[in-house]
């Protein structure tokens, strides 16, 4: 499988699929910021204009949604987060913005990991000597 | 010491309805969809009232209220307004335990801080801005012996104003006593994380306000706050939240042509120059009070000094004394007027701090203190509890450069005041500084040369109504607070006015 820059727990998947048969196809942008940011934005797909100021960072494939997901993340921010991996999960909670989610009592979340060298190396990310 | 019996307990000096509709057009009504979502507080994760799920129309209604009221509020005369703000602040500060006691519940912040801070600063806002919209002028400008060109300040009509859940009543009254004193009418959503308290102080003062000029809908984010935000009737949005959704609140305004005020958030840099330490007096006790101020309200306000730099020449001695003091720092229930922090303000949030805690550990930044949930025990076992955490790190690891809105501070060292400046602005955010010297004249550069709206200098986190507060760079768009919010909510009317005789010669 190819290396990806963001993946998808399983009950965040069960969460998206619920979400794609309520408002159709989806996106992701990352937030940054107070109160709700540092945090993943789920929309309806192309309700958030993306645009220069924008990186795609991939596209989630989930067993049952037609269409792939796109995760998008300012390019600013992206210049801090390219060392790391991301994953989207799912904890109970409360209030998101205006991500989709809030209102079934839980909240998307993004998991965190270092990418491995050989993972920056086929990203094409410079690998930091040690 | 005193504990406060917590809200619905007999003995408690507030009590909390069991359920809350939406206030429109000076009364309370259930909302359109007929749903409820339950509110629990933070301080032992359990419900305690249930509070109506507003949708887009419920949110009409409300802008048709307000739309209905605002001529004649806005035709009132600034001693008038300035009245009613004045009666407000009064009234709030008749009630001011029960309100900092019923915050306290709803946010989970230690009630010291709603007692000392939160709620007298919403007083106190209400009577500056009753102050300042009588003492505001417009202007006259002579263009020559004939011509003369009026500047009149008018109300923009309806505003939308979301308000965030970390400072739910004076958040709300940042943006609620301007925009009153100008002469708006208001439709205001409070975050579903603390949607019940605005409704004790509501309840408190609305028979001071005409019907329609305040009104308040309830519910979440994508189903109420949105449709405030695309709403057609409205005249100007107000903000305070992260950068996704102030992109969304601009996309929608644009939609509209109106303007919108944000404030999204900072990464605040707390600058430590080495003369802080040329002596151990009461400056050097302020300033390590200075550093200890990242956990002010759990860490959960936009200007948190989640940023601490200190010189390398006092880097060792400064921080292990600081450290000293985040240990000191009294965790417990938030109603124990002895408790310094207490709870997070939801299970999201607080998931959210610990996957920042693992990530910066996985950076391989350095835990000084803290890094671990907190079980306080008893009831409070299902409270969103976190210790207060020092991380030792580089300014380019994710929890130097991401708001984590918890209590935790990434410190890192610098060598001389160019490299202070460079370490300070290298961040998305501008909304908070703060800069620690005895010499007037570093402080005054360091002030100037940080890309920030407010740099506290040999302070932090006072938030007085006369001192303007808003972002550079990501933090934001406009100001709040001081007089000069006045014009964020104003129109400027312009009578170009000849009092000449005679043609001016082109026909």
């Amino acid at each position: 499988m190819a290396v990806n820059r963001v993946d998808v727990t399983a009950d965040a998947a069960d969460l998206l699929r619920r979400l794609a048969g309520r408002h159709g196809p989806l996106m992701f942008h990352q937030s940054g910021g107070c109160c709700d940011g540092s945090a993943p934005m789920c929309y309806p797909a192309g309700e958030f204009r993306t645009g220069n100021a924008d990186v795609h960072l991939g596209d989630l494939r989930v067993d049952g949604v037609g269409e792939p997901i796109a995760v998008w993340m300012s390019a600013a921010q992206f210049e801090y987060w390219r060392h790391t991996h991301l994953t989207i999960d799912v904890v109970p909670g409360r209030g998101s913005g205006f991500s989709l989610e809030a209102p079934e009592g839980v909240r998307f979340l993004i998991r965190s990991r270092l990418l491995t060298e050989q993972e920056l190396v086929e990203l094409g990310e410079y690998v930091r000597p040690r | 010491m005193a504990t406060y019996a917590a809200p619905g307990d007999s003995g408690s000096v507030v009590a909390f309805r069991p359920r809350y509709d939406h206030f429109i057009g000076g009364e309370y009504v259930p909302p359109t969809g007929g749903e409820y979502f339950a509110n629990p507080t933070p301080v032992t994760g359990a419900p305690f009232t249930e509070v109506a799920r507003g949708t887009a129309a419920d949110v009409d209604r409300a802008v048709r209220a307000a739309e209905g009221a605002a001529a004649a509020w806005g035709r009132t005369s600034p001693a008038e307004r300035a009245e009613v703000l004045n009666k407000i602040a009064d009234r709030i500060e008749q009630n001011l335990e029960a309100i900092a006691v019923a915050e306290s519940w709803e946010n989970g912040k230690p009630v010291r801080e709603t007692l000392a801070a939160d709620i007298p600063l919403a007083i106190d806002h209400f009577r500056y801005f009753a102050g300042a919209i009588r003492a505001q002028e417009g202007g006259i400008s002579q263009l020559d012996a004939d011509t003369v060109a009026y500047h009149f300040h008018e109300p923009l009509g309806v505003v939308g104003q979301i308000i965030p859940w970390n400072f739910p009543i004076l958040m709300a009254t940042w943006k609620l006593a301007p925009a009153l004193a100008a002469g708006n009418t208001v439709v205001l959503k409070p975050a579903e994380q603390t949607p019940a308290s605005i409704h004790v102080l509501l309840e408190l003062i609305a028979d001071l306000i005409p019907p329609g000029v305040v009104n308040v809908v309830n519910g979440f984010g994508v189903e109420a706050g949105k449709p405030l935000a695309q709403h057609s009737g409205i005249r100007k949005v107000a903000f305070t939240g992260e950068t996704t959704t102030g992109r969304l609140i601009m996309q929608y305004a644009s939609e509209n042509i109106i303007p919108v005020t944000l404030e999204l958030g900072g990464k605040s840099p707390n600058v430590f120059f080495a003369d802080v330490a040329d002596a151990r007096d009461a400056f050097y006790d302020k300033a390590l009070e200075g550093f200890a101020m990242f956990a002010l309200n759990q860490g959960e306000v936009c200007t948190c000094p989640s940023r601490a730099l200190i010189q390398s020449s006092i880097y060792s001695s400064f921080l292990s004394d600081a450290v000293e003091r985040v240990k000191k720092i009294k965790q417990g229930n938030p109603l124990d007027t002895d408790t310094m922090i207490g709870a997070q303000a939801s299970n999201d949030q607080l998931e959210k701090i610990l996957s920042y805690i693992d990530i910066g550990k996985q950076e391989g930044a350095k835990v000084l203190t803290g890094g671990e949930r907190v079980d306080l025990g008893g009831e409070l076992s299902g409270g969103y509890y976190v210790q207060p955490t020092v991380f030792e790190g580089d300014n380019k690891m994710r929890v130097f450069q991401e708001e984590i809105f918890g209590p935790v501070v990434a410190v890192t060292r610098f060598d001389d005041y160019d490299d202070a400046i460079k370490v300070a602005n290298d961040t998305l955010y501008g909304l908070g500084a703060g800069v620690w010297s005895r010499n007037g004249n570093t402080a005054f550069r360091a002030g100037r040369d940080i890309q920030a709206g407010r740099v506290w200098t040999n302070c932090y986190h006072a938030y007085p109504a006369h001192a303007a507060f808003g972002g550079y760079k990501q933090s934001g768009i406009g100001r709040e607070n001081h007089k000069m919010m006045l014009d964020h909510y104003q129109q400027t009317k312009n009578l170009l006015v000849s009092y000449s005789q005679n043609a001016q010669g082109f026909f």
